[in-house]
Formats: C-alpha cells, structure tokens, sequence
C-alpha cells in the first residue's frame, strides 16, 4: 500500500497541517496574535511530558494544555495586564516547565528533540488518521464561523451590532489553534508551529485581494513548503521540520519581493 | 411606539461610572443628536445600545426586530488583512451586487466598490462606513463622530448626506457629534449628556437651556473657541446619593469645544 512508504505518509502529515494552518494563521496575523500561539504551542510541551507520565495519548495531553493555556491568556487579555509582557512569562515558563517535568521520566527514555522540532519521518497510520480528523475539524469549524470571525476581527462593535458575539468567536480560534497544535506537534515540533501559522499566511498577502483568497493563498503556500521542504531534507539530510520553515520563509521573501517589484511597476 | 427606549441606564468601567441613571427614546425618523463633552459618555451610551456593554443598571429595549445600522467613531483595518470595499460591505451577511450598489450611492460613494478599504481617502471611508449601515435597510442609524477626521466642508456634506437618507428611508438617526454648528440645524432633537442628560429638546430649546450654555458657552456661533467649562448648574434630577460616585467632577474647569479632537479614555 502506498501508505506504507513513510515519505508519503510525512507528506501527507505535513500537507495535512500546512491546510489547518493556513487559515487559522490568518486570523492570527490579522488579530495581530503571533505571540498568543507561539504560548500555546510552547505549553504543549508540558501536555507532551504530562500525557507521557500518566502515559495517555499525547494528542489529547497537548490539546489539553494548549487549551487550558489559550483560555487563560484570553482571559487574561480583557482584565489589563500587559500583553506582551504576559505572553513572554506564561510562553517561557510553560516551555520550562514542560522541559523540567519531561527530564523526571526516567523510566522510559523519551526523545524531547522529536517534540521540540517534530519528527514528521516517523508519523504513523494511526497519527495520520488524528492529524486529519484534526485538521478536518479545524477547516470545519473556521469555514462554519468564517463570516462571524472576519466581522469581529474587523471590530468588536460592528459583531455587536450585527447580534454577533464576538467573545465567542475568540473562543472558537482558541479552541482551533489549541487544535492546530495539538495535531501539528509531531509533524513540525513546538518551536516552529508558530512558524507555520504566520509565515505561509505572510507570504500571501502581497498576492490576496480579499481574506478569503489571502487563506486559500495560504494553504497553498503551506503545503508546497511541507513537500518541497521534505523533499530538500530528503536530498539534503537535514531535519526536516526546520527545512519546512526554511522553504515557507523562502517563498515569503520571493512573495514580498514580487510584491515589491509589481508596485514599483505599476508606480 | 419607540424604536428605542433607554430607561435609567448606568454604565461603569473598572469603578468609574461613565453614565448614570440615562433615560431617552428614539422615534421613527427622528434625527437625534448628542452633544456632550470629552469623556461624558457617548461612545458608552451607543456602545451600551448596540449591546457592547453591559448596563451596571437600567435597560435598554429595542423594538421588535429592529435592524441597527452603526457607523463607528473610527475604524481600524490592519494593514495585512486584504480587504475590498465590496467585501467589507457584505460583512457579516452576503448580499447582491445591485443592493451593494444601491447602498453605496444612497451613500454618495457610487463606483467604489472594488477598491481596497486601505486606498481610500478619509472622507470615502467614512462615507463607505455609512453605506455599510445603510445595507441592512436600517431602522435607526447609529453614528458616533461619524465625521471625525473630515474637514468642515467633509462633515458638512456627510452630514446632509444623513439627512438625504433620513428623508429618503425613513430611518431614524441617533448620532454623536462634536460639530454643534453643523448638527444643531439638522437635529430634530439634541440631547446634551454629562455623565447624565443635562437637558433635552428642539435644538432651539436646548441651546438657550443654562444646562447647556454651561458646557458649551453661548451660542454655537464660536466653532473654533475653546469653551471654558464651569460645570455647576444644579441638575433637576439628583441622582448623585450620598457617598456614591459622583459622575464627574462638579467643579472642574477644562477646555472643550467643536474642535478639540482629543482622544477619548480606552473604553
């Protein structure tokens, strides 16, 4: 079966989170949040080693955590502290944490490199068929709110006015992007999930007139880095989380730079 | 019967009351106007009527299946969020091409709509605002310093632009404004607000009432006088108890007038 070609089965991984990225990390670029999922994705880290000790499924202890760790920072956010501030001690000490309470498992020894950057050569059947049903119910559910998202992303006030509630709506890219980390972890590792919402969602803005192709762009983007960045590590023997971003970032500079070039044309 | 019925509203922010026991209706295609100092609690009193925020006490009643179309102070849209005006128009709810283009010339903004939101001039962009409030055939407009950031010939058309759709709809206006030369005239209704309602009526009624003079000095002739505001005419409903809040300073003087484009507190 073709699935048994681990190659096929890494792409198909990466392709899968490069789709639920797209979108998600549009709203995350638009809302300005790029440190809000950088925090979450590091608290996964202390899902991971937690679900390792009460040895549970790792997708569920990270989503667990990256939840728990989305809904305090919303919360946090309407009562005045200083954003910036709390995000650089709640992401810091969640990534310490986690890394304290995976070196206390000495019984089995674990490979923290492998959730620190992803270890997308050694996904499984089983961990495809997670990855997917995660990344179909991110797509769902962003699909679903898209229009209530995208008014409340422009103002609070206009979701208001519409009977919208925009409270809800943060909940529900919270929830997606606690999702999003929990399915990306084995694929491209904590530090880089982040890389994989903003960067192919950076890139496409020079080439989007509208949000909705700006996502689609995304997705496109996304996924072209997950296969060619395999394919370089493949050629290249390098880890291939890290030259996924590599090409991601590649393209957003070409992106920009067309950009830039097409302005001054039309200048 | 009112479309509008706000009865003893209180509104508080973190311990600070914003209004206090506030009280008005709106009636069919009526043009109500609010005028009122920095900080008096505007944007608080439309915020409160489009459900924004929560009344610490009193009640808002909107008629049944009354349709609000609300025209923001100001709007930002980042810069990475790609955006045509005809997309922003349909915003939460998709509409047709000729109700788009319907809405956008009722506005006096015929032929923009496949215009980025971040090419337009300040006058377009407010005035493609008002159009977006209008798309829902509205049954009162809400519009708060809809002409901030206009120049005096901008506002002075923007403002005959809402009385053309009054006329022409039937919808009834409820708007903040700054401009006391330029609303007075075209008011069926001022309500001056302090905190509280200091009085109401014709615009006649209310620029000789003392309530008035005492925040905006005499006349409205003085568009560009920064009035001195002596704040300690006695109020006919004494709302102030013993040892609560007092809404605002009673014996403070500052400068305020048409003109004075301060910001307001974060709300």
């Amino acid at each position: 079966m073709i699935l048994d070609d681990f190659m096929v089965r890494a792409a198909l991984a990466g392709v899968g989170v490069a789709l639920a990225a797209a979108p998600l990390g549009c709203f995350v670029v638009w809302r300005r949040m790029a440190y809000f999922g950088d925090a979450t994705a590091h608290a996964a880290i202390l899902g991971v080693a937690l679900s390792l000790a009460l040895s549970i499924s790792v997708f569920a202890g990270a989503m667990a955590i990256a939840l728990l760790m989305a809904l305090t920072v919303s919360l946090l956010a309407g009562k005045g502290y200083a954003m910036d501030t709390l995000l650089g001690v709640l992401a810091h000490s969640a990534l310490a944490f986690g890394l304290v309470a995976a070196s206390f498992l000495s019984g089995i020894r674990i490979d923290l490199m492998a959730y620190l950057f992803g270890d997308i050569l050694a996904v499984s059947h089983n961990d495809l068929v997670i990855i997917w049903s995660g990344v179909a119910l991110v797509i769902t559910l962003i699909t679903w709110r898209w229009s209530a998202l995208l008014t409340a992303t422009l103002s609070e006030d206009f979701a208001y006015a519409s009977g919208l509630n925009p409270r809800r709506e943060q909940l529900v890219l919270t929830v997606a992007l606690a999702l999003v980390v929990a399915v990306a972890i084995k694929v491209i590792g904590v530090l880089l999930i982040a890389a994989m919402l903003i960067i192919p969602s950076a890139a496409a803005r020079p080439l989007s007139g509208s949000p909705e192709r700006m996502a689609i762009v995304a997705a496109i983007i996304g996924a072209l880095s997950a296969v060619l960045g395999l394919r370089a590590a493949f050629v290249l023997d390098t880890p291939a989380g890290p030259t996924i971003v590599c090409v991601a970032a590649l393209i957003f500079a070409a992106s920009h730079l067309a950009g830039l070039l097409l302005k001054a044309r039309m200048a | 019967m009112s479309l509008l019925q706000v009865e003893q509203l209180s509104v508080r922010y973190a311990g600070r009351t914003a209004l206090s026991n506030v009280s008005l209706r709106v009636e069919p295609s009526e043009i109500v106007t609010i005028v009122g100092p920095n900080g008096s609690g505007k944007t608080s009193l439309l915020r409160a009527i489009i459900g924004a925020v929560r009344p610490s006490a009193g009640r808002v009643t909107r008629s049944r299946g009354l349709k609000i179309g609300y025209v923001p102070q100001r709007l930002h849209i980042d810069p990475t969020l790609p955006m045509d005006v005809a997309r922003f128009l349909q915003l939460p709810r998709r509409v047709n091409d000729k109700l788009i283009e319907k809405a956008l010339s009722d506005a006096g903004v015929p032929d923009l709509s496949s215009r980025q939101m971040s090419q337009l001039s300040g006058g377009q962009f407010q005035r493609v605002l008002l159009a977006r409030a209008l798309l829902g055939g509205p049954d009162v407009l809400l519009l708060d310093e809809a002409t901030q950031g206009l120049d005096q010939q901008g506002s002075a058309a923007f403002y005959q632009q809402i009385e053309k759709v009054r006329n022409n709809t039937e919808c009834a206006v409820l708007m903040i404004s700054h401009e006391l030369h330029v609303v007075m005239s075209a008011s069926d209704r001022v309500i001056c607000l302090n905190g509280h309602v200091c009085c109401q009526g014709t615009p006649a009624v209310v620029a000789s009432a003392p309530e008035y003079r005492a925040l905006f000095g005499s006349g409205t002739h003085g568009a560009l006088a920064l009035y001195r505001h002596e704040h300690d005419h006695h109020h006919h409903d004494d709302h102030l108890n013993e040892g609560e809040a007092t809404p605002h300073d009673q014996n403070h003087a500052h400068p305020h007038g048409p003109d004075t484009q301060q910001n307001y507190p974060p709300q």
